[in-house]
């Protein structure tokens, strides 16, 4: 069925983090813990369920000239839900992500799936590629965070795994680099599409 | 029409280069490891079994990991071409003697897997290998890369490697005392600090040891002279004008300049670090650039920046602007006019 095609594209073949290199800003900066990449995975998906549907709503009686401008008015509503929404129920979470949870609304993934998919496309698929799209980008977060976190400090979701001396430079801004550099390279191998 | 005798035979043909030297990259590496010599045994002597064990491991943990990675992704195993031996010794030469060996080990993997092999091998690398292990291990153990061992004697306990007492650098002293050469001048005098008989890194200290092994390359003609000239020029020059004639001291004019030239990685970086081929740029003008560069980023780390010691940043900085240096000052091409 073409729903559940959409949703494992999303998460395989249009990756947006290890395939199109989209929204690599927060990618890099929330995936120092594998708890942080979690909420800010669960948060993006949100926000992208909620304007790929909206946006494919209205796509039909939106002016190409101002669509953009109206996109991000759609995406900046459902994100101040979220935010919100996190401030209230996870306040701990939400200190940790601080900037990074208003800024999804500049995203480029976002804005991205509702200009190459979510104009184009009917609500209901546009649902499916928002979930797609978004459990892709939260699971190349966690495995990005889980390097890190591991090789960084030595825990996972905050456990102790026992290493005594972690790499410090993991969970710095390098040691994002450096993981990605070699997950996707590593993606690229065993994909072995150009 | 049949040719008399087979010209192909009498005559090579062949397309340029026609002048050849016999130079490889075993023979250039070769001369490196030679002109190291003086340094490795004055850390031999200084800092005793600590040190051979740190270069021990970092060769190597250096020549262990090109092998395995080259056999991996099905190149040509390369190790005996020394270049892996040159990096990981260079590399040890910049690591405190006290270090714990697994970390040693962890900068050699690093220095020859992320500084070389993921761009490609020797030649491709932007970065100087041995410098990009040392900038991880710096940021990812900071307490272990900054205890600093004393110099000791052959035959101590402490040279044996069974206890170990530490003290900081002499460019360390310097920074916490705010830059206080009154304070400094009375516990590292200048004698010392050049012939290596302070706290440092295992090659750092012997200022003189490495500068005999520095003019051994400029002899055999395998560095030349400008990098190595204009970086410590600038330095010397630098510390000359800005430290000024430092106060309460006897020799109040050369002793900062002096100081600056012979403490820390300087002497090191400026032979063997700054003059690596395939980083640095390949005109006059580019090294003369570089090395200006080089020794103002030294200054500005050593004088105001967070760090007591600026080599290791300062090169990697400069390795990053080489290719723009190249592209500066680019030779002209035979016969070409310059427009008016």
């Amino acid at each position: 069925m073409r729903f559940f095609r959409i949703i494992w594209d999303g998460i395989t073949k249009e990756n947006q983090v290890f395939k199109a290199a989209l929204g690599l800003c927060p990618t890099l900066a929330v995936s120092t813990s594998v708890e942080n990449a979690i909420g800010m995975g669960v948060a993006a998906t949100l926000v992208l369920i909620g304007s790929n549907f909206v946006v494919s709503l209205i796509r039909n009686w939106v002016p190409k000239q101002v669509r953009i401008p109206i996109f991000i008015v759609v995406i900046a509503t459902f994100v101040t839900a979220v935010d919100l929404t996190m401030h209230a129920y996870f306040p701990a979470l939400h200190e940790k992500l601080g900037i990074f949870v208003p800024l999804i609304v500049v995203n480029c993934i976002i804005l991205g799936r509702a200009e190459a998919f979510a104009s184009k496309n009917n609500p209901f698929y546009s649902i499916a590629d928002g979930i797609g799209i978004g459990i892709g980008f939260m699971l190349g977060l966690m495995l990005l965070a889980t390097f890190r976190e591991v090789l960084g400090a030595g825990t996972f979701l905050g456990k102790s795994l026992g290493i005594k001396e972690p790499a410090l430079i993991m969970i710095l801004p390098p040691g994002a680099f450096l993981t990605i550099g070699f997950l996707m390279a590593f993606f690229n191998w065993a994909g072995g599409d150009k | 029409m049949r040719i008399p005798y087979n010209l192909e035979e009498r005559f090579k043909v062949s397309s340029s280069p026609h002048v050849r030297k016999s130079w490889t990259v075993r023979s250039v590496m070769l001369d490196v490891l030679i002109a190291l010599i003086p340094a490795v045994l004055a850390s031999w002597y200084f800092f005793g079994i600590r040190a051979m064990l740190v270069e021990l491991v970092c060769v190597l943990a250096a020549v262990l990991s090109e092998a395995i990675v080259q056999y991996l992704f099905f190149e040509k195993v390369t190790v005996d071409d020394l270049s892996a031996v040159v990096t990981g010794l260079l590399l040890a030469m910049c690591l405190p003697p006290s270090l714990p060996l697994w970390i040693a080990a962890v900068g050699s993997i690093v220095a020859i897997i992320i500084g070389k092999q993921v761009f490609g091998g020797l030649g491709n690398n932007p970065f100087n290998p041995a410098h990009v292990g040392r900038a991880v291990l710096l940021a990812s153990w900071p307490v272990y890369m900054t205890t600093w061992m004393v110099p000791t004697k052959p035959g101590t306990s402490q040279w044996l490697g069974t206890d170990i007492v530490t003290s900081a650098t002499p460019l360390g002293m310097l920074k916490e005392s705010g830059y206080n050469w009154a304070v400094v001048a009375k516990k590292v005098s200048l004698w010392d600090l050049w012939i290596g008989n302070v706290g440092g890194s295992l090659g750092e200290t012997s200022a003189i040891a490495i500068l005999i092994g520095g003019l051994y390359l400029l002899w055999r003609g395998v560095i030349t002279w400008h990098i190595p000239v204009t970086y410590l020029g600038t330095v010397f020059l630098l510390s000359l004008i800005f430290e000024g004639p430092a106060k309460h001291i006897a020799d109040a004019v050369v002793y900062p300049p002096l100081f600056h030239l012979a403490a820390g990685g300087l002497m090191i970086g400026a032979w063997f670090m700054a003059t690596d081929m395939v980083t640095t740029p390949l005109s006059k003008g580019g090294r003369i650039a570089f090395g200006i560069g080089a020794g103002v980023l030294v200054f500005l780390i050593r004088k105001f920046g967070g760090y007591p010691e600026g080599v290791c940043y300062s090169i990697l900085i400069m390795n990053a602007f080489t290719p723009l240096l190249d592209r500066i000052f680019k030779p002209k091409t035979f016969g070409e006019v310059t427009q008016g």
